[in-house]
């Protein structure tokens, strides 16, 4: 479903992601962990294609396509979707707005109809309840004000609207409290599928006994360094990222 | 949310072009001579059959204007203006005072047509209801074409009322003891350079007079139009809301592209007697100059509202997005005690344009109270400045003025300014001055295009988000329009 092949990325000259390698299949649920400044955060931003980074070399490979060359919103209508470390505010803007905006936006990217009203706010209202997200939350303006658990339930509500194919969740669990963590955890349990693959990003090994992965690879000096099933995690746990701090050197 | 995809779907649909209104009508247009003296201003008087006293109120503020400077304080650069080599005078021929729509010259109705400015009371009528609205009320518009008023809409349904809605030419011949009254009574023919000028020169304009304790059963507004070459334009308005009145005013204006600058140069003049209201609106669209900053309209206008009686308001709110430079601060007199100004503004600047605009809010009675929302957006070149004086005087007491004044940048070569002055002679007076200054941030950007939203969508709904609280001021149907207008104006500011 999702390949890297040989991923090269500087950003203003210093050397991020050196020949990083790798797949998730569809269905499968990767976690990356590793110490903070390994490189996982903008190994998010490229795949979703923030402009800020500069790629030396390699592809990113979505369903065979190579999604390097395309736009970020062209890449969102592809089905790729990235859960942010930091979702942003958007002051004025209503919540409520901004979902049927950003939906209708993909879908008139793919060529599909808009949706009628009724059939948004039906969808709007199963992704809300799935994330404990009330309506009085949607009027307000987009994550002005929201706590920092709501702005990542309101960021994993977006994706249950918006149906991705491919998901990557940065830090999502940064910041909250053990029952935030559940809900979105819980969220994203839900939203596995055999056609969708997830790309989970977290520093602690925490969030991954809610989101148990099916492979766990840990990344450090801008690469891959290892990969293993969910028992990596635990083993993390234990020992912490020291061993390999040398290849971050 | 509708207008927001509305938005979206008309930035999509813009060309390069992005002035749609930037056509000439071909018309006979009588004209005075070239350049300005007293026989200039006598012409126009004798044009418009002037009772003596306002010939002679033209030509003593012409004398006064003569012996005036431009005034140099704004933050706006432009080249000298040669005042010899403007047209003073210009009305299309056949447009001298019909009296019904079929004695309109065709092709100026065509204009309007063109201009979605439809001046057919029954069409109005049957588009609003067509339109399936609940409140099939209509909207009376007076248009004016270079100098002269060619049509006013509803005016026998408007007189039924007891209102008064008519070209201010007309109103001098019809209601001289008004006009005479009111005239000049906000803005002296003394005040300001450009003001003076107008005074002298003023050609047409709307009045509108609202009787006590009437509430205008519909929205009058007025359609500007610059249409010749090398035309000033200096229109008068003058609003007169009589004791516990109501009357709402919404003032709309475009121009054709042109490669050399056209001066507008009005003036607006509000008085609102005891208990009564006018809520004023502007949707100013004039020709912004091209690309690289080659023509566009200068825009110096006075616009000053007098809260003359007790308990009344006026309120202005501006969606300013067209004119190479903008020069203007629509002001409150709040005089009356327990009055009240509004200023709500959408300066919006792209290319190569210049705003320097705010409001003045002067407090004189006793527990009167200003509210200042004004929503500046650089794009482009451009430089936009925000102008605001607050003020109370010392018998002011109780008084209270909320000022918030945003800015927003998109990209790296505009500027937005914010010049506040803050005067208060009376201890009891609360002043609040709220600002800030920002830029569409790269992070919300692309947080917007990861959910699917392409750039310029992006920023449309980011600006729309932020002027929001000055849309709402806007009548329903004119804050769909300024939604548009937004993004159009923003058109090629995103890299």
């Amino acid at each position: 479903m999702l390949e890297i092949k040989n991923l090269n990325v500087a950003i203003g000259g210093r050397r991020i992601l050196n020949d990083l390698d790798l797949k998730v299949a569809a269905g499968e649920v990767a976690a990356i962990m590793g110490p903070n400044g390994s490189g996982k955060s903008t190994l998010a931003y490229v795949i979703a294609g923030k402009e800020d980074y500069e790629v030396l070399s390699g592809e990113v490979l979505l369903d065979g396509e190579n999604v390097l060359e395309l736009s970020p919103d062209e890449r969102a209508a592809k089905g790729l979707f990235l859960a942010f470390q930091y979702p942003v505010e958007i002051p004025g803007v209503a919540t409520m707005t901004f979902l049927k905006a950003a939906l209708n936006a993909q879908r008139k990217q793919r060529g599909e109809e808009e949706l009628s009203i009724p059939e948004f706010m039906k969808r709007v209202k199963k992704a809300g309840d799935m994330l404990d997200i009330k309506p009085e939350m949607l009027r307000r303006a987009l994550n002005v004000g929201f706590s920092g658990g709501e702005k990542k339930r309101m960021d994993i509500m977006q994706m249950a609207l918006l149906e991705p194919r491919f998901a990557i969740l940065d830090e999502t669990d940064s910041g909250l409290d053990i029952d935030a963590v559940r809900i979105v955890a819980d969220g994203v349990n839900a939203l596995r599928s055999r056609q969708r693959g997830f790309l989970v990003i977290t520093h602690y090994p925490r969030l991954l006994e809610h989101i148990v992965p099916d492979t766990v690879h840990v990344m450090a000096g801008g690469r891959i360094v290892r990969s293993g099933g969910k028992e990596l995690a635990s083993e993390l746990e234990r020992t912490g990222y020291r061993e390999y701090a040398e290849e971050a050197a | 949310m509708a207008a927001v995809q509305e938005t979206v779907e008309r930035v999509k649909a813009i060309d390069v072009d992005q002035y749609k209104y930037g056509f000439f009508t071909d018309i006979e247009a009588e004209k005075a001579p070239k350049g300005l003296n007293e026989d200039i201003v006598r012409f126009i008087s004798a044009k418009k059959n002037e009772p003596e006293w306002l010939t002679a109120w033209r030509l003593e503020a012409y004398r006064r204007w003569v012996t005036m400077r431009e005034p140099t304080w704004a933050r706006v650069s432009y080249p000298p203006i040669d005042y010899q080599e403007l047209y003073y005078y210009s009305a299309p021929k056949t447009a001298s005072g019909p009296k019904s729509l079929e004695e309109v010259d065709p092709e100026l109705l065509r204009t309007y047509e063109k201009l979605g400015i439809p001046l057919n009371e029954r069409a109005i009528l049957a588009g609003v209801e067509g339109a399936g609205q609940e409140a099939s009320r209509g909207v009376a518009v007076d248009a004016v074409f270079d100098s002269v008023s060619v049509f006013t809409t509803f005016k026998a349904e408007l007189a039924k009322a007891g209102v008064i809605f008519c070209p201010i030419s007309e109103a001098v011949q019809t209601h001289p003891e008004l006009v005479r009254k009111y005239l000049g009574s906000v803005v002296p023919p003394t005040d300001n350079f450009f003001a003076t000028l107008n005074s002298a020169v003023f050609s047409d304009g709307s009045f509108v007079y609202v009787p006590p304790g009437v509430r205008c059963p519909m929205e009058l507004s007025t359609y500007f139009r610059i249409n010749e070459r090398n035309t000033g334009q200096f229109e008068r308005t003058l609003i007169i809301a009589d004791k516990g009145a109501y009357v709402s005013y919404l003032e709309g204006c475009t121009a054709p592209r042109r490669d050399e600058n056209q001066l507008h140069a009005a003036v607006v003049e509000l008085i609102a007697l005891d208990d009564a209201e006018i809520k004023y609106s502007t949707v100013q669209n004039w020709y912004p100059g091209d690309a690289e900053g080659k023509g566009g309209v200068f825009n110096f206008v006075t616009k000053r509202g007098d809260c003359r009686g007790q308990n009344s308001k006026i309120s202005w709110t501006q969606v300013e997005t067209g004119s190479a430079i903008t020069w203007k601060y629509p002001s409150c007199i709040l005089r009356g005690d327990n009055s009240r100004g509004e200023f709500y503004s959408i300066a919006i600047s792209n290319g190569h344009q210049q705003v320097d605009s705010g409001t003045k809010m002067i407090h004189l009675g006793k527990n009167t109270t200003s509210r200042v929302i004004s929503k500046g957006i650089a794009a482009g070149h451009s430089q936009n400045t925000y102008r605001g004086q607050i003020s109370s005087h010392r018998k002011a007491t109780g008084a209270r003025n909320f000022t918030n004044c945003d800015s927003l940048l998109i990209g790296n070569d505009c500027g937005a300014h914010t010049v506040p002055y803050i005067e208060s002679r009376n201890p009891s007076t609360q002043f609040e001055h709220e600002a800030t200054t920002s830029k569409i941030s790269e992070d919300q950007l692309f947080y917007c295009r990861q959910r699917g939203l392409s750039a310029e969508e992006a920023t449309a709904l980011i600006v729309n988000g932020f002027v929001r609280d000055v849309l709402q001021q806007l009548p329903m149907e004119f804050a769909v329009e300024a939604q548009k207008l937004i993004s159009v104006s923003l058109e090629g500011s995103v890299g």
